[in-house]
């Protein structure tokens, strides 16, 4: 018996932060400035999920746009080969990079996450490191093509598990995300922060069954995919809350913007107090 | 309908949607969110696939031979030799496209069975059933459709296509059809954003639509999937003017291969996708690109692909899109 997904006579799903919210809030004048990487790539779904918690977002499409204003960094999902190739045509690497090594956060979703990798695999030949800062080997295509892409269960640990979180819950754990084509993270190293993993199908533990014997898995635990990371200022997932209701992740990624805001000034005002007793 | 063998029509495919969660519409509608501000290559083998993905293609179309070879030849246009499209697939890590032609729900289950990451019932392929398309909510793989308007483009929707794009005129070189058939789409759903909910009950039984469609694109003010540039796109300042006319992306299929020097038209056609609307970034890839493809005037044309929709061919084409008496070219 065929069963169907589709709409029959009905409409079709709505896209997700295909269109701005009716829910944006109105801009505060210390809203956080969040640049998205607009190469190529779902980077309007989120700018309307940041908009819908308040932050003032800005297309990055050159060099110049990657400004010092700039609190913080959105990498989307889309083709990572061809967001790496019209980043080098417009000599965004470094500039990226140092925005990278200036401290100030940065959260990369699917071909974000392969952006941010140290090392990456399966990538296209010649493919190398695109932008790196994530102390992790990230596998392309994990899952393999479109036919295995799926909406699935993630759970989430660290910082995030359950009754950890700091402001307000992320929504139904645990929530099923969508992995189009998606990457995953086969080693993180000790700096690493495991924040969601998802349970391994049987195809799935061979692969990284087979990854562990190469190099070693973090924790060594076969049984699950690791699909979300932090590492200080650098948050990433292989699948896209952007296409989804749960903007858990963008406001984690905005409590990482305020935390580094207000540190800052901290040392702002430390060194002032410095020079003055000087 | 008869059982003759056992087999309901298209019912030997697995079904859509498993509970391992794949086939989803969120699953299928959002690897075309994927693709957006993108450009997808038409190549004929491996060699020109790798070609496009070190351009900066977002997905290349596995294709036996390209629009303007298929209107040169003539003769029944059918979906690839699997060998040809595994080569592409193996080649590239970037999603793999290929064609069906219009109903052939066989070729498209040939097609999902290799693995390929987006289908494209299309009609610059021959069509196969003169009346109606592919059922494409009962497959896991996305597929995209082409329309020249509104009313076409939700009936490819209703019937399961996750993405849409123009149809323009595949194969000519001539960006005009598309430019058309964008300016039609756009033209339609300002009008329907306007209109009394009363009205819309019959705007929807003119266009041919479902009235539950036409009401959520009436709400949205766009079409609820993504909805790309196609057919006559040849310059980088071709895919601007229609990411200008409101496009999510482009496909170029006979424009960089049939060039001079396809590699770095290919490459600036990438760029001039990322950065439409900076005429200084547009002046610069348009710079020494070489001879474009030759064109065709639509006037000249005897097979009008973009006429080919089952059970809706335009007034006075017949089912090969070849048009006695023309009204109009588009």
């Amino acid at each position: 018996m065929v069963r169907e997904t589709g709409p029959a006579s009905d409409a079709v799903p709505n896209l997700v932060n295909l269109l701005p919210s009716v829910r944006a809030m109105p801009l505060a004048d210390d809203a956080p400035r969040i640049g998205v990487l607009a190469l190529q790539g779902a980077f309007v779904e989120h700018a309307n999920a940041l908009g819908q918690l308040g932050a003032r977002v800005s297309e990055v499409r050159q060099v110049a746009q990657l400004s010092d204003d700039l609190d913080g960094l959105v990498i989307p999902g889309g083709e990572s080969t061809t967001m790496a190739i019209v980043a080098r045509t417009l000599n965004m690497v470094e500039p990226l990079q140092a925005f990278v090594r200036s401290g100030r956060p940065v959260f990369g979703t699917c071909a974000g996450l392969i952006f941010l990798s140290d090392r990456a695999t399966g990538q296209k030949i010649g493919g190398q490191s695109v932008l790196g800062g994530l102390d992790v080997t990230t596998h392309r295509n994990f899952f393999g093509s479109q036919i295995e892409s799926a909406e699935r269960p993630v759970e989430l640990c660290g910082a995030l598990a359950p009754g950890k979180g700091k402001g307000k819950a992320i929504v139904a754990v645990p929530f099923r995300h969508a992995f189009i084509r998606a990457p995953a993270v086969i080693h993180a190293g000790d700096g690493v922060q495991v924040l969601a993993t998802l349970a391994a199908d049987p195809r799935e533990q061979a692969l990284l069954e087979e990854q562990h014997q190469k190099g070693g898995l973090h924790a060594g635990d076969a049984t699950r995919v690791i699909v979300g990371v932090q590492q200080g200022s650098l948050l990433a997932t292989a699948f896209h809350p952007e296409l989804t209701e749960d903007l858990g992740w963008h406001e984690h990624f905005l409590r990482m913007v305020s935390e580094h805001a207000a540190s800052k000034q901290r040392e702002g005002s430390a060194s002032k107090r410095k020079r003055a007793a000087k | 309908m008869a059982k003759g063998n056992g087999v309901a029509n298209g019912e030997a495919v697995v079904p859509a949607t498993h509970a391992d969660g794949t086939g989803t519409w969120k699953v299928k509608a959002g690897l075309a969110q994927m693709l957006k501000g993108g450009v997808i290559m038409d190549v004929v083998n491996a060699e020109q696939a790798r070609v496009a993905e070190e351009a900066g293609a977002v997905s290349v179309m596995a294709l036996e031979r390209v629009p303007a070879d298929i209107r040169r030849d003539g003769g029944v246009a059918r979906m690839s030799d699997p060998k040809m499209i595994t080569e592409v697939k193996a080649a590239v890590t970037i999603p793999v496209m290929a064609k069906v032609r219009i109903g052939h729900f066989v070729e498209a289950q040939i097609l999902q069975h290799l693995g390929v990451d987006f289908i494209d019932e299309s009609e610059v392929l021959t069509m196969a059933d003169d009346e109606l398309h592919v059922n494409k909510n009962k497959f896991t793989v996305p597929f995209v459709c082409g329309a020249r308007n509104l009313g076409e483009a939700l009936r490819r929707i209703a019937e399961g296509a996750t993405m849409i794009r123009t149809k323009g005129e595949a194969g000519t070189g001539n960006v005009v059809n598309a430019v058309h058939h964008a300016r039609a789409m756009n033209k339609e759903i300002r009008r329907l954003s306007s209109m009394d909910p009363d009205e819309m009950f019959n705007f929807a039984k003119e266009i041919g639509a479902p009235y539950a469609l036409v009401k959520q694109t009436a709400e949205l003010g766009r079409l609820p999937v993504v909805n790309f540039a196609a057919g006559g796109v040849a310059t980088p300042a071709d895919a601007a003017l229609m990411m200008q006319l409101g496009m999510d992306g482009v496909f170029v299929g006979s424009g960089i291969f049939k060039s001079d020097n396809p590699q770095k038209r290919a490459r600036a056609i990438v760029e001039a996708v990322t950065n439409f609307n900076d005429p200084a970034v547009l002046a610069r890839v348009s710079t020494d690109l070489g001879a474009p493809m030759v064109g065709i005037n639509c006037e000249d044309m005897k097979v009008h692909f973009s006429k080919r929709e089952a059970g809706n061919m335009e007034e006075g084409a017949d089912h090969n899109g070849v048009v006695k008496k023309a009204k109009n070219v588009w």
